[in-house]
């Protein structure tokens, strides 16, 4: 079943196995839309790996249960079964470590005439940064 | 100076950087990725960010003129000075742990919030508006006092940011003693 899966401003579209309201993805699938790969050692992206608990049941049958990585990695995860759709977020955790670190957090976006600036392009120059809608 | 529209499209944003004549970049964020990157939670929002990319300054209300003072009550007079004395002399606002202690980290039910805001809004722009309001309305439940959720949908909803929706918001807000960056931060600690 196609399912659309949200993270980051980004969605990517995969094939997802949906049984008894779980969403099961292939390893290839976790590693297109979430960038995590399943090794014999955890789950790895980048350097990084997390050993995987047998009890957690994040991989069943050679696929990856989706609610149960999200659980593992302690991240938000939203699933609209009916609508074929799921996000998922960066946990409180990681986020607040992150945030007390100090470092600005870079980000990418498109100015009015759709040409991209980063916060990195910026770096040497202090910079102030000011969010505002107009709502 | 790098302004961030949390807007649906550039053309929400437009009349107002066109009017203000802006030289320095505009950008449109209608992800939220600043937002959630920032725990930006109200607008408008200063951060400042040093020569080496380390926030100097986190998160905090403030305003580029005295328009609307009477409403909300604060001057920019002292942000707008503070500013000009970093720039120039090179002057901090605060020490090191300061700004780590007034970060505005997130709880896992703000994160949850977020990533019912981000699922709403795609599958609102995938033409499943049925679906993308029953995540707004969650999005909200779960951070009742982000205004980027709860008012910034609002014009995605079809509901007027200036109207009934948004004064029971505000109604909401006074009554939970105006929760800001400072009371998340300083709840959190």
């Amino acid at each position: 079943m196609n399912y659309s899966i949200v993270e980051d401003g980004r969605c990517t579209e995969v094939d997802a196995n949906v049984a008894e309201g779980r969403v099961l993805l292939s390893p290839e699938a976790l590693q297109d839309a979430l960038g995590w790969t399943v090794k014999p050692q955890g789950l790895c992206r980048d350097e990084v790996c997390m050993p995987i608990p047998p009890s957690s049941g994040v991989v069943c049958g050679g696929e990856v249960d989706l609610a149960a990585f999200a659980d593992l990695m302690g991240r938000p995860l939203v699933i609209d079964a009916q609508a074929c759709a799921a996000a998922i977020g960066d946990s409180a955790a990681e986020r607040t470590t992150l945030m007390r670190g100090g470092l600005a957090p870079d980000f990418t976006l498109p100015d009015l005439s759709g040409r991209t600036h980063s916060l990195s392009d910026y770096r040497g120059r202090k910079a102030l940064l000011l969010a505002w809608a107009s709502w | 100076m790098l302004t961030v529209a949390l807007d649906q499209s550039a053309d929400d944003a437009r009349p107002y950087v066109e009017r203000a004549q802006a030289t320095h970049p505009s950008l449109i964020d209608s992800d939220h990725v600043v937002a959630h990157r920032y725990g930006i939670i109200n607008i408008s929002t200063a951060v400042w960010i040093d020569e080496g990319g380390r926030v100097v300054r986190p998160p905090a209300i403030e305003y580029g003129s005295n328009q609307f003072k009477d409403f909300h009550g604060k001057d920019c007079g002292p942000h707008l000075g503070a500013l000009r004395r970093w720039v120039r002399e090179g002057e901090l606002p605060m020490a090191t742990d300061e700004v780590a202690a007034k970060q505005p980290v997130p709880t896992q039910d703000e994160q949850l919030a977020r990533a019912q805001f981000a699922l709403a809004w795609f599958l609102f722009r995938r033409g499943d508006k049925e679906a993308a309001e029953r995540h707004f309305v969650r999005a909200g439940e779960l951070a009742p006092f982000d205004w980027t959720i709860r008012r910034g949908s609002m014009p995605i909803r079809g509901l007027d940011p200036m109207g009934p929706d948004f004064f029971e918001l505000f109604r909401q807000w006074m009554e939970a003693g105006r929760p800001d960056y400072e009371s998340f931060a300083r709840s959190r600690t």
